[in-house]
């Protein structure tokens, strides 16, 4: 069987129909006077999982981590942790710790102490601090700077203590907002990395709020698109990419271009879109019964071919236009096409070689073309 | 611009003559070695010996220390507690109302002030005396305290509660393990402006106060109606004296944290 994407194969507990939901939000709504933070929102979220929530700011996921972790009470519905129902239990009695956007770090306090303040609340042996912290300061790398003040330490190393400080009373559940948004480009992309291995060492359920997806993308076994409250598709990152299931999910994540038109079946099974830039798609037909519905198309620009030679079937999954950008990245080449109707449609291509004879220019006359199968059929 | 023009020059020395020569003049005449105030004998140290043994300074001075140390203590806890409350608890019917109250006797005149209080101890019918004259020092001055407190907590970081009870520490755990000590330095300053204030005030403390309980400014005020002895001056020059060094020490700390957390800042960011 196909699939989407490359998956961790051996963990997949949301396939599992027996599979019992770690946490699980049950119609949980929460307003803010008149304001809709999160409406009716229901997700289960899995032990052991990496799970990202994901959108633009306003979109009501910072209000559900900080549901969970016992900041806000939820308007309606119900959050259960392992088990248990969270409603009324303050955050200080709730075995989840949290990892602040702001790091949150106690100023006055030092490394070590900010690492050993969640053990001492909870009256741990004094030798039995003493030796977590100093693994965790191993774990993150921290041993020299233990004695340091958070004021004395730069922002990469203020977030690792804020990591530490968030892992060290090894909580069922660790939420991270934000959690590399204060960190630049490369190092962040190398932190990603490191709390991926991490979670998989320590076996912990990850829970992380974020509006970059390149991020989501990367950590997540699972992604939450959210907007307005809602959540609007929750899906492995490929399927997410590969399969969104509405207009809003496609135009989200990634490049995408959308063609709208009438559909209809044609001979073979296979659905017939006559779309506005005046060629036709024919796709297979995802089981639903669509006959003359307008439906979009959703197409990623690599999935897209660009030849100066029109393909056979010519108006089939194909339309001629005219070159009207192209943007050199390294990897990958960017074109913009511009349809007769004028509708632009981005392509890309990898650049595998390190030199194409004759390559395309602007200006001149091409042929997209895809594959029937290589979009996606949008439900709206 | 940044020339040292004689009208700067001129300017300047007008400004601090007008703060700082009568002090100047006390302080010296405090080492007159002449019984008349206005009169230079010669130097001397002897009215700082008599000082010794004036009793009813003395006495003066021990309640005036104790009303201070006492009224400010209070006032801190209180006035801190408020400033709390009000940058806390934002959603209460006449919040607005509170805060503008808060600074009402911040600008009300001592005289209504103490007479208000006068009329107040006698109502409940309390005796006026040392308990009084703290009770009066706490009105007026948990003000001073709430408004420098709030002021602090309006720029505080919320989020460190939030952590604190994250990591598991209770309301009352968070409050003593965090929120006080980064709120310390503004605290303390309010102390400390709370008991400048009970050291140095003379009206609201005459309306208040009772037999056996008067303080240094009382004292020193109805003296000088009798005629200025060169002893009060001996006094008041320990006052400044004690003033100034506190201020001096307060702002070099001050200026020493403020330089090592620059320098602690830039080699942290030098790392990367």
């Amino acid at each position: 069987m196909k699939s989407l994407g490359s998956i961790r194969r051996s963990f997949a507990p949301w396939t599992d129909p027996s599979a019992k939901p770690y946490i699980s939000f049950r119609n949980v709504t929460k307003k803010f006077g008149t304001f809709v933070a999160v409406d009716d929102l229901s997700l289960d979220i899995y032990h052991r999982e990496f799970f990202a929530l994901l959108g633009a700011s306003g979109c009501g996921k910072s209000t559900l981590l900080r549901m969970l972790a016992g900041f806000e009470q939820p308007t309606s519905g119900e959050i259960i942790l392992d088990g248990v129902n969270m409603a009324g239990t303050p955050p200080y009695r709730r075995p989840v710790n949290m990892m602040f956007q702001s790091y949150a770090l106690f100023p006055h306090m030092t490394v070590e102490n900010n690492i050993a303040f969640g053990l001492k609340q909870d009256r741990m042996p004094k030798n039995e601090i003493a030796d977590r912290v100093a693994q965790m300061l191993k774990l993150v790398k921290l041993e020299k700077f233990a004695t340091r003040k958070p004021h004395q330490l730069s922002g990469g190393q203020r977030q690792r203590v804020a990591l530490a400080r968030s892992l060290a009373k090894r909580p069922k559940v660790l939420l991270l907002d934000e959690p590399l948004g204060a960190l630049d480009k490369k190092l962040r992309e190398e932190t990603q990395f490191e709390l991926m291995d991490l979670q998989q060492d320590l076996g912990l359920t990850f829970v992380v709020v974020t509006h970059d997806q390149e991020e989501a993308m990367t950590m997540a076994d699972r992604i939450a698109v959210m907007a307005a409250g809602k959540v609007n598709q929750v899906a492995t990152p490929a399927e997410i990419y590969e399969a969104p299931n509405s207009r809003f999910v496609a135009d989200f994540i990634g490049d995408v271009n959308i063609f709208d038109g009438l559909a209809n079946p044609s001979q073979g099974g296979d659905l017939d879109i006559a779309v506005a830039e005046g060629f036709t798609i024919r796709t297979p037909v995802g089981g639903a019964d669509v006959r003359g519905a307008t439906r979009g198309f959703a197409i990623r620009p690599e999935k897209i071919r660009v030849t100066r030679e029109a393909p056979a079937d010519a108006g089939i999954n194909s339309v001629r236009g005219e070159m009207w950008d192209i943007a050199y990245l390294g990897d990958m080449t960017v074109y913009i096409i511009k349809l007769p109707n004028g509708q632009t449609v981005k392509a890309s291509s990898l650049n595998a070689q390190r030199s194409v004879e004759n390559p395309l220019g602007y200006d001149e006359d091409v042929w997209i073309s895809f594959d029937g199968d290589a979009g996606v059929l949008l439900k709206d | 611009m940044n020339r040292w023009t004689s009208f700067n020059k001129f300017s300047l020395t007008l400004g601090f003559g007008f703060l700082y020569l009568p002090i100047l003049l006390l302080i010296v005449y405090s080492f007159n070695e002449s019984k008349l105030v206005t009169v230079w004998g010669g130097f001397s140290t002897r009215w700082y010996t008599s000082l010794l043994e004036n009793e009813a300074l003395k006495d003066a001075a021990w309640v005036t220390a104790r009303v201070a140390f006492t009224s400010a203590s209070i006032a801190t806890v209180l006035g801190t507690l408020a400033a709390l409350a009000l940058t806390r608890y934002t959603k209460f019917h006449g919040r607005v109302l509170f805060s503008g109250m808060i600074y009402a006797p911040l600008v009300m005149p001592d005289v209504i002030t103490g007479l208000s209080l006068l009329l107040f101890f006698v109502a409940v019918n309390l005796d006026r005396g040392i308990v009084t004259v703290i009770l009066a020092h706490i009105t007026f001055s948990m003000c001073y305290v709430a408004v420098v407190v709030q002021s602090r907590l309006l720029s505080f970081d919320r989020s460190i509660e939030e952590a604190a009870m994250d990591l598991g520490a209770t309301p009352t755990r968070t409050f003593l393990q965090v929120t006080l000590p980064v709120i310390a330095p503004a605290v303390v300053s309010g102390w400390m402006l709370a008991f400048t204030l009970s050291l140095d005030d003379l009206v609201i403390s005459s309306f208040a106060s009772g037999p056996g309980a008067t303080t240094l400014p009382m004292k020193i005020y109805s003296q000088v109606r009798l005629g200025v002895t060169p002893e009060i001056n001996a006094v008041s020059t320990i006052l400044v004296t004690i003033v100034t060094i506190g201020v001096i020490t307060a702002s070099i700390i001050n200026k020493r944290r403020e330089v090592q957390r620059q320098r602690d800042e830039q080699a942290a960011f030098a790392q990367g």
